[in-house]
């Protein structure tokens, strides 16, 4: 089938401000939006640029806005869109170039939560032990493949200085593992006038997660854990 | 710009992650990544990571040497694979410590599971070897591993691509040079001692489970920097990617009790063998398909069999295999629980690459002559511990095993020495290439060439190969060759140029397939997932060695070198 194209374009080198160009391309109905962007970039227009790797998920390269939609383009199929499909950066961003944007904010907000398990008493010989209860209490939030669609669909991070709810995905994996000693650090530094407390629980990002994740419930449960910890 | 670092590690998958952690607060130490360290293609993985933990049932590190060995079609260096099994135990141990989130069994280990080719006391039947999470093992390694490096303060260049590896004229490498994709910029690294832990070139292949940034980068710069490359005629084809797409299913919904069934609803792997059925080991497997497929009992006389599911608990599936679920239900729109899938080999893993010694040192010749300063661990390398054909779940032991010994001796390395010279103008190599890919002024487009590389390699170095095949294809790729010396890209940019990426992809996927094309014509016998239908048996006598390929300015030379036989003398291969 034929579908139409339209993607923002910007080229700092040539453009002062993005523009939309518009391709009209073969594709089949089954096709990944990444395989028709790969189709217009090989063999019609090679300046077309985006990023993408593994094509199936999992990586997390290819997050962009689709119909308005965060999506990883890799996970959205042609039938599902109809023949006509607007692409354009994650919001929220500086664009570097086209579809791609500066992701350094975005894991600066990451490594501010300390994603690291942190237990400095002396590791047993063996593993550490962990119930299967234990270890389901986190399993969603180990999920996350920081891809950005949950952080770039937040209205208050549009507009304001905050985390993020990647972030605090990546918070919730540590402070919820049994094995994990740095609780008290953590929760404080969610507990900012930059933390937890800017989410106004609007579920975008859970809407936006192409993992699945229930974000906007993890981050109540790091809120939760707040009050419940200091009061 | 001129950078300066006591150890340089190219590539951020688990090996150079694993390398790092070593490294990291012990010396002067940087990452260079094409990808953002996350977006490597070991987060891809699915299955799991082998240890004789024998946290569910009796097992020993011997046993996963053996079945390694044997795997291998005994082309397996056994002292590197009595490292493999010995060490894989320690290392996920140390993973847990780190943090990776392990399923776990009640009583709260870690918890194991069947894979292919993995068996107790020596082949009796299969045994739970395999650690893992759910069915996102790669994911969770690269995470913890990522983790570790951020809580370490390793120090990353991310998005920046490897152009060049610097040698001296003494033979001393002495660093490398890259392209910062996002500004274009030329950086020179100087340094003691360099890891290349580049990662597979599956892309080579037409369906492949690999990403599109597995494009071979460092195999093919070692190659042109005359650097042999080891038995790259043994590449894996997984059996079970889905249909077309090549996407990977792992070998964990058959170690979860998946089978397969050709189009007439029989369970053929009962045919080809007749213990451990669908959890033979991966070559099997893909040939055992492939003739299911040429006997007209593929599915409607097509060229793809069923993977089958719908008799586990819809429980296993979703909490045990819940990526495939779900890369089932988005890209084919069917429902595992109770749908069969349809699946075809899909090209998967090199064996070979840049040989090296089990301190991951990458050596030159058949005596194993290290080279000072350069190191090779992870896909890449070939150490060898996967010989002829590689068991499930050993990848990521690769990874962790030889990224770890890799990292400790390169610590040694530079603490008992002192930088060498660069050579002068260093960057002139790597510039002069960017330069040509941006001013030729040819008709030929990158993808263009690329398909015709990938469809010549499926046909004729695919799981079966001839000889008649594997000349033809090297025919093809002399042509490929000389287009590509007309190729010409539209975006002359430097700002985030990525056709420009992909056309220096190109290259080294070409120098990758003309290894592999050399080494498979000269190996006149079947060995693994090396398979002549004019050559159908396996050859002791003659082949039970290594081959090297090595790029000289008389085209390429094979030489060969002897397989390390420790414990096990080669035997026939059945399951």
């Amino acid at each position: 089938m034929q579908v139409t194209v339209r993607i923002q374009r910007f080229n700092p080198e040539t453009d002062t401000k993005p523009y939309y160009q518009e391709y009209t391309v073969d594709v089949e109905p089954t096709d990944r939006v990444l395989d028709a962007l790969n189709a217009i970039k090989w063999y019609q227009d090679g300046t077309l640029t985006f990023r993408r790797s593994c094509a199936h998920g999992v990586c997390g390269s290819d997050a962009m806005r689709i119909n308005g939609r965060n999506r990883l383009a890799c996970k959205v199929l042609i039938k599902d869109l109809g023949s006509k499909i607007t692409v354009e950066p994650l919001l929220g961003f500086r664009i570097i170039r086209d579809l791609v944007v500066d992701m350094e904010p975005f894991f600066a907000q990451y490594r501010t939560v300390m994603p690291y398990l942190i237990n400095d008493e002396p590791p047993p010989v063996r593993e550490r032990l962990q119930s299967p209860e234990e270890r389901a209490l986190y399993d969603d939030t180990t999920k996350c493949i920081l891809c950005a669609c949950c952080t770039a669909a937040c209205p208050i991070f549009w507009t304001t200085e905050w985390l993020g709810p990647a972030a605090i995905v990546n918070a919730h994996r540590f402070l919820f593992d049994s094995r994990d000693r740095a609780t008290e650090e953590r929760l404080a530094i969610l507990n900012q006038r930059f933390g937890v407390w800017r989410c106004r629980t609007i579920f975008n990002c859970t809407e936006a997660c192409p993992r699945g994740i229930q974000v906007t419930n993890a981050i109540e449960q790091v809120k939760r854990r707040i009050l419940f910890e200091q009061s | 710009m001129y950078h300066r670092f006591d150890a340089i590690i190219v590539g951020a998958g688990g090996a150079g992650l694993m390398a790092a952690a070593q490294l990291a607060g012990q010396c002067n130490v940087a990452v260079i990544s094409k990808l953002y360290p996350v977006r490597s293609h070991t987060g891809a993985a699915q299955g799991g990571i082998a240890a004789a933990l024998g946290n569910t049932e009796e097992d020993h590190w011997i046993w996963h040497m053996f079945d390694t060995v044997k795997g291998g079609d005994y082309l397996v260096d056994q002292d590197a694979a009595e490292v493999l099994a010995r060490e894989a135990i320690d290392a996920i141990i140390e993973l847990e410590h780190n943090g990776f989130p392990f399923n776990r069994t009640p009583d709260g280990r870690i918890d194991q599971r069947r894979f292919g080719g993995h068996t107790r006391n020596f082949g009796e039947g299969p045994v739970r070897r395999s650690c893992y999470a759910a069915d996102r093992t790669g994911h969770m390694i690269l995470q913890t591993l990522y983790q570790t490096a951020l809580k370490k303060q390793v120090t990353f260049f991310d998005e920046f691509m490897l152009l060049d590896l610097l040698i001296a004229d003494d033979g001393v490498c002495t660093g490398v040079v890259a392209l910062d994709i996002e500004t274009g910029a030329f950086h020179v690294f100087h340094a003691k001692a360099v890891l290349l832990a580049t990662g597979g070139f599956g892309r080579v292949y037409k369906v492949t489970s690999n990403a599109l940034a597995a494009t071979g980068d460092g195999v093919a710069i070692a190659f042109r920097r005359g650097i042999p490359l080891e038995d790259m005629e043994f590449y894996q084809f997984h059996p079970t990617g889905i249909y077309k797409m090549g996407i990977l299913l792992s070998e964990a919904c058959r170690g979860e009790g998946g089978i397969l069934r050709n189009g007439l609803g029989e369970r053929f792997m009962e045919r080809y063998a007749p213990t451990l059925l669908d959890l033979a080991p991966r070559d099997m497997v893909s040939r055992a398909i492939y003739q299911e497929i040429r006997a007209g009992r593929g599915v409607d006389g097509k060229d793809y069999v069923w993977l089958d599911l719908t008799h586990l608990p819809a429980e296993v599936i979703e909490t045990k295999l819940p990526d495939i679920t779900d890369f089932v239900r988005t890209y084919l729109g069917l429902d595992p629980v109770k749908d069969l899938v349809p699946i075809q080999p899909t090209a998967h893993y090199a064996m070979g690459g840049i040989p090296t010694d089990v301190d991951g040192r990458v050596t030159l010749d058949d005596k194993n002559t290290p080279l000072p300063g350069l190191y090779a661990a992870g896909e890449c390398a070939c150490v060898s511990v996967h010989g002829a054909n590689r068991l499930g779940t050993n990848s990521l032991v690769d990874l962790v095993v030889f990224g770890r010994r890799a990292g400790r001796h390169m610590l040694q390395f530079v603490r008992e020495n002192d930088f060498h010279p660069l050579p002068k103008e260093p960057d002139y190599r790597a510039r002069a290439e960017v330069a040509w890919l941006l001013e030729n002024d040819g008709n030929e487009r990158v993808a263009t060439i690329r398909a015709e590389l990938q469809e010549a390699m499926m046909t004729d170095a695919g799981v079966f190969r001839t000889g008649d095949g594997l000349k033809r294809l090297q025919h093809k790729l002399g042509e490929l060759r000389t287009r590509y010396s007309q190729v010409r890209i539209d975006d002359k940019s430097r700002t985030f140029n990525m056709e420009l990426v992909e056309a220096l992809e190109l290259g080294f996927l070409l120098d990758c397939a003309e290894a592999i094309a050399a080494s498979a014509l000269a190996r006149e016998e079947s060995r693994g997932a090396h398979y002549r239908e004019d050559f159908p048996a396996r050859d002791d006598a003659n082949w039970l060695k290594h081959t090297l390929v090595t790029r000289t300015s008389g085209g390429l030379q094979l030489s060969y070198k002897p397989v390390v036989i420790t414990r096990f003398e080669p035997k026939e291969r059945v399951y």
